[in-house]
């Protein structure tokens, strides 16, 4: 059986010459539900891969197949399989409420458009459940309006839509990225409760990696629109190999007595250079080689690569295909 | 008793609301040392923000403070007319507030933002004492002097807001008052922000306030912290002590909610959720979601006891 989701070779560069992402490949199979983390700051590309796969916009290179078939070019029929498989839960909850209809609405149109249930009733008693499932209480939402509620659990009934359908895979890009740091575990939480309970999988999107470490069991982590460094989370975490990832770990402020914040670092002042190592300029391990050629992903162990020249040593990956790193 | 800048004394502010009063800043007192710094930190609608808002008396309508009272070295805020308290404001206390990087002026060159704001101080520069003046604070903020030429969205996110401390320090405030000034930067430009704020407060030799949700930038940032639940201040201690021994059970689950890098699982939020401060539970606010919660605490408000000098709680349990 073809993949659930095979991206191939997938770049996506914008009108005006803006590269968003280089090219990736990525397989993802429906009896190997996996947790993956897309880790980066605003501008690495982890939306666009997100919106790529979701078939929301058309690459420029490559491309993303869903079952087998181009997503670009899918019958009226596959398209609602796909649209049934894949959910997607965003950033921003306020821009999928329709403020005048009750947030019932966006919990019975997917009962109804994939007839889910045979009767009201049934379908009310689904609709519970998914909420259950995320920690609210449906007579606390339902038949609310969408101001009614908190950020957080706009947020929450957009990942029990996201269940309802049982879907093969949930793109979450930054779906905690509105609530308070206890909320945010509490839906992390149920998100992953999701994966192993009903081996769903899940690409969890966010420039977050603390969050990313505790939920998710492989992390790509991207910079300036190309992978800087891929594997599992506890080999990226615990022993980065990428300068990028290295700078990333310890900026995170941790609830510690010891102040590991001292002293006083500058933004880095060099422009990006145009050719090489995208991370070169803001480097402290930066060489003349690592301004003139881009390093491709050296794979250091069967589950970690960085695109670093300080691992040249290690066999290079002629493609990126990430899949082959990932848990 | 150790010397003070400002000290906040059972300050309340209340929002006028159909079904009754809301109380979003219940008898909050805290004091700050010259120098120190120190955290408001809670989730949101715990009212920190309000309370930064009202020591510098700038609550809006249905907004209004009902009581209590701002000290600023020995001058009593609630005394003080319309235009000295705009005086005050800037020159006094100066407040970087959230998301202030996108409330610079898209139209205004950086160098005529920081000129407006000396200028509405009744310091009125012009042609090279003014350039003089704004290259040296973006240089304390850490920023090249061709950025007084430029437009704020020729700047990035980390620009932006330096160059919003910059405006907070062109008056040398005594107190600089800070509403989660990082949260809208990634970490790696969060710690360069950070670092060149806690410089530029040292520099300066002003106290500050950083009010905020993140208990791990606390914990790298402040001296002392003070942790807000609906309305109330439930907990001051020094950071060291807050971290190591919290006595609130609320600031222990605020501290265990954080994501850890050492070790995974174990991630878990506060059940429940932060009460509608117009039906606040009665007793002890947090009851409902206390673990620890007794009869008592469903019935009886615990009050605010000092805890030593530099520390107070407001539970029945510590």
């Amino acid at each position: 059986m073809s993949a659930l989701i095979d991206l191939h070779d997938v770049g996506k560069t914008f009108a005006g010459g803006k590269v968003a992402l280089e090219k990736v490949s990525l397989t993802l199979t429906a009896d190997q539900p996996r947790f993956i983390a897309v880790v980066g700051e605003s501008g690495s590309g982890k939306t666009t891969l997100a919106r790529l796969l979701l078939g929301m916009i058309a690459p420029t290179t490559g491309t993303v197949r869903y079952q087998g078939d181009d997503l670009q070019r899918l019958s009226a029929a596959r398209r609602r399989d796909f649209r049934h498989d894949v959910q997607a839960v965003f950033q921003d909850p306020y821009e999928v409420y329709n403020p005048f209809y009750r947030v019932d609405h966006v919990l019975t149109m997917p009962v109804r458009k994939f007839r889910l249930a045979r009767s009201r009733a049934e379908g009310r008693a689904l609709i519970e459940t998914a909420l259950r499932s995320v920690g609210l209480r449906p007579e606390e939402i339902l038949g609310r309006y969408p101001h009614q509620l908190s950020g957080g659990q706009r947020q929450r009934i957009m990942v029990a839509r996201a269940l309802l359908l049982k879907p093969k895979l949930i793109v979450a890009d930054e779906p905690v990225s509105m609530v308070d740091a206890s909320l945010r575990a509490t839906i992390l939480t149920s998100l992953r409760r999701l994966h192993e309970e009903m081996g769903i999988s899940i690409l969890y999107i966010t420039h977050d990696l603390a969050t990313a470490y505790q939920v998710a069991d492989s992390i790509i982590v991207l910079y300036r629109a190309a992978v800087a460094e891929a594997g599992h989370v506890e080999r990226v975490v615990k022993a980065p190999l990428h300068p990028y990832t290295q700078l990333l770990i310890g900026s995170i402020p941790r609830v510690s007595t010891e102040r590991d914040w001292v002293g006083e670092e500058r933004p880095a002042g060099r422009a990006p250079s145009e050719t090489g190592c995208r991370f070169a300029d803001r480097c402290p391990s930066a060489t003349e080689h690592c301004l003139l050629q881009t390093p491709p992903l050296f794979r250091v162990a069967d589950d970690h690569a960085s695109a670093c020249f300080l691992q040249r040593n290690a066999p290079a990956m002629t493609d990126a295909q990430l899949s082959s790193l990932l848990a | 008793m150790s010397e003070t800048i400002l000290r906040v004394e059972r300050l309340r502010v209340a929002y006028d609301h159909p079904r009754g009063v809301v109380r979003a800043v219940d008898d909050v007192s805290f004091s700050l040392r010259p120098h120190e710094r120190f955290g408001l930190a809670g989730e949101s609608g715990s009212g920190k923000s309000t309370m930064a808002l009202a020591i510098l008396r700038m609550i809006k309508r249905p907004g209004r403070i009902e009581g209590g009272e701002v000290w600023l070295g020995d001058t009593a805020l609630s005394g003080l007319d319309t235009d000295r308290m705009r005086a005050l404001r800037l020159a006094g206390i100066a407040m970087v507030p959230q998301g202030s990087m996108n409330s610079l002026n898209p139209v205004v060159r950086i160098r005529d933002q920081i000129g407006d704001a000396l200028a509405d101080h009744g310091v009125g520069l012009k042609g090279r004492a003014l350039a003089e003046r704004v290259r040296d604070l973006l240089a304390q903020v850490g920023l090249p002097p061709d950025v007084a030429r430029k437009y704020p969205h020729e700047l990035s996110g980390g620009m932006k807001q330096r160059a919003c401390i910059a405006i907070a320090i062109c008056l040398r405030p005594k107190v600089i008052i800070a509403d989660e000034p990082t949260s809208a930067l990634d970490v790696v430009v969060q710690k360069q922000v950070m670092q060149t704020l806690g410089r530029v407060q040292q520099d300066l030799g002003a106290a500050i306030i950083l009010v905020g949700h993140d208990m791990g930038l606390m914990a790298q940032f402040v001296d002392r912290l003070g942790i807000m639940y609906a309305g109330r201040l439930v907990e001051v201690a020094p950071i060291r002590d807050i971290i190591t021994a919290p006595r609130h059970p609320y600031t222990r689950m605020l501290i265990e909610s954080l994501p850890s890098l050492e070790q995974r699982g174990g991630l878990r939020g506060i059940p429940g959720l932060a009460p509608l401060l117009r039906e606040l539970p009665p007793g002890c606010a947090f009851h409902p979601r206390c673990p620890a919660a007794t009869e008592r605490c469903r019935s009886e408000k615990p009050a605010v006891r000092a805890m030593g000098e530099d520390a107070t709680v407001a539970c029945h349990l510590a």
